[in-house]
């Protein structure tokens, strides 16, 4: 059931990433009930200003409204949705169930995730599934697509789901020397495309890169690069010393604190103000660095709770409008 | 080796109210070599449950005894003149000994005093570490001798996962990175190319996930068994 001669999914990410434009994804949490206004409400702020925008499952364990079902409110609100699906909470069965079911209600991007372990959710004592890994889902969504058949080999009938096909990568993760090789393993599976965790450190990851052109990689599949704004010097200070994989510069860090040094302490809106400024700024510097590096096929904004930011970053780093690609105009 | 742990001294007292007169059980072959379950260990565990009936004035006399493995049935026998006397059997063997036990004495109530916990080694004094699940269908060969079933906290087949850092895995600090361990001794080996290759979805029917399991080997079975599986 492909979409057409060229296109494997026809989603708008696809065609905006087939025309050779650098594509743009933002992110939406869905909520921890089930409240769909909060959805619509964050569509309303990426709208026009992304490609596509994706929907954690259960993101670091939490449970929170359906990924599939939020990227269903999405679709209804004319924003395309990325769902994301972990192997930690779903067999074969049910990924292939829930993929079935999430083309029929129109969508059409997927990220493949292994998951965060529950041990740092709120259902600790939760049994995980973890039947296949996200490299082979991978390749398990692709077979379904391209060659019709389930992960048992029997035929779809009429042919499998129409999706375009992601995963994620860490390039600060260790052992740092492999990371470009799993990347490369992601590519042999199958994946379209490729969102990276949050960029900080430049020149680490320019380092990446380079090893991931040398591979070949970037020809294989499409990678977007994750930012995010910065929202204080705590936040930056936290992330810095705190977040695991994580690896935030001090010149980051000082600029930060830098900008609040002749705000009085108890002005707390001027404070917050100048350090979402500047959280901004220095987001819009990245995504300037990051297009210059070889490979690089997009960006990843994610400014979760804070999604209002989007659009200062879109525009400063000059990347809208968003192009509309009819289908036929992708070669 | 299976390794074992004993439940909390408040546990057992509430598993045991009601009960006057108990038989505690060590077993020799695991739990002794990993401190849990032994003749040692039921010597401790019966004088500390005997004390703490004395404190809270419900007495409970506590027998010791132990055989050398529990889990063959053979080793219980000697126990069955005795079993009269006492109001359960407390089994400070694994799992499979508790229920050894239960399948000899079918009358008799038999309690755990041990959590088995896993199927692993000891990797320095007093530490135990996981080292096999058991799955039925080994990939050792493919991983360099280091097990991503029981070691990876994901179990994956394509590891390692992003939240690897600094040799360790995401669910804490004590925990190695299974696959930054695997990695790296195939790669020393010079095995890379085998690591590249996508591993495909495993089937887990040999594991605990296709039922119970049961191996028959009828090149040891005695003719007259053979008689009833034929039947």
């Amino acid at each position: 059931m492909l979409v057409s001669e060229t296109m494997k999914s026809g989603s708008n990410l696809e065609r905006v990433l087939a025309a050779g434009h650098f594509a743009v994804t933002g992110e939406i949490g869905p909520p921890k009930n089930h409240d769909a206004e909060i959805i619509r409400r964050k569509a309303g702020l990426l709208k026009g200003l992304v490609d596509a925008a994706n929907v954690t499952d259960n993101q670091t364990a939490i449970v929170r409204l359906s990924s599939i079902a939020a990227g269903v409110i999405l679709v209804a609100e004319g924003l395309e949705p990325i769902i994301q699906m972990t192997c930690r909470d779903r067999n074969r069965l049910a990924i292939q169930s829930d993929l079935l079911g999430a083309a029929a209600l129109g969508i059409r991007n997927l990220l493949c995730l292994s998951g965060d372990h529950q041990s740092h959710g709120n259902h600790p004592g939760a049994k995980n599934v973890h039947d296949i890994d996200s490299i082979q889902m991978v390749a398990m969504v692709k077979a379904m697509r391209d060659d019709g058949a389930f992960q048992c080999g029997e035929d779809i009938p009429g042919g499998g789901p129409p999706m375009f096909v992601g995963a994620a990568a860490n390039p600060f993760a260790d052992p740092a020397t492999l990371r470009p090789q799993r990347l490369a393993k992601k590519a042999a599976a199958g994946a379209d495309f490729i969102q990276t965790q949050l960029v900080y450190d430049m020149d680490r990851f320019a380092e990446y890169m380079k090893r991931v052109v040398d591979l070949g990689v970037h020809e294989k599949l499409s990678l977007l690069a994750g930012v995010g704004p910065l929202k204080s010097a705590g936040m930056a200070r936290y992330m810095r010393d705190r977040v695991p994989g994580m690896i935030v510069p001090d010149e980051y860090v000082a600029r930060m604190e830098g900008v609040v040094t002749d705000i009085a302490k108890d002005d707390k809106p001027a404070r917050t103000a100048a350090w979402r400024a500047e959280g901004i700024a220095i987001c819009i510097e990245q995504i300037e660095q990051l297009r210059a590096i070889e490979g690089v096929a997009g960006v990843h904004i994610m400014a979760i709770e804070w999604e209002e930011a989007v659009a200062p970053i879109v525009e400063g780093a000059v990347l809208g409008p968003r192009p509309v690609v009819p289908e036929e105009n992708v070669a | 080796m299976i390794v074992a742990q004993q439940k909390p001294v408040s546990d057992l007292k509430k598993m045991l109210d009601g009960h006057h007169k108990v038989l505690a059980v060590g077993c020799g072959t695991c739990v002794t070599v990993c401190f849990a379950g032994g003749a040692r260990e039921v010597g401790v565990l019966a004088t500390s449950l005997r004390m703490a009936g004395k404190l809270d004035g419900t007495p409970l006399e506590v027998d010791e005894t132990s055989v050398q493995r529990q889990c063959e049935v053979e080793f219980l026998e000697p126990l069955a003149e005795r079993m009269a006397d006492y109001d359960a059997i407390l089994s400070l063997g694994c799992g499979i000994g508790v229920q050894s036990l239960a399948e000899r004495f079918p009358d008799k109530r038999v309690l755990p005093a041990l959590n088995t916990s896993f199927l692993g080694r000891p990797t320095e004094q007093g530490v135990w570490e996981e080292r096999c699940q058991a799955c039925g269908n080994c990939i050792l060969d493919l991983t360099g001798g280091i097990c991503p079933v029981s070691r990876c906290a994901k179990q994956l087949m394509n590891g390692p996962c992003g939240g690897s850092q600094d040799g360790l895995c995401e669910i804490d600090e004590t925990t190695p990175c299974a696959w930054q361990l695997i990695w790296e001794r195939v790669d020393r080996q010079g095995g890379l190319d085998r690591l590249m290759e996508v591993q495909p979805p495993r089937d887990w029917s040999a594991s605990r996930d296709g039922g119970p399991r049961r191996i028959t080997r009828d090149d040891l079975r005695l003719p007259h068994d053979n008689d009833d599986a034929s039947e």
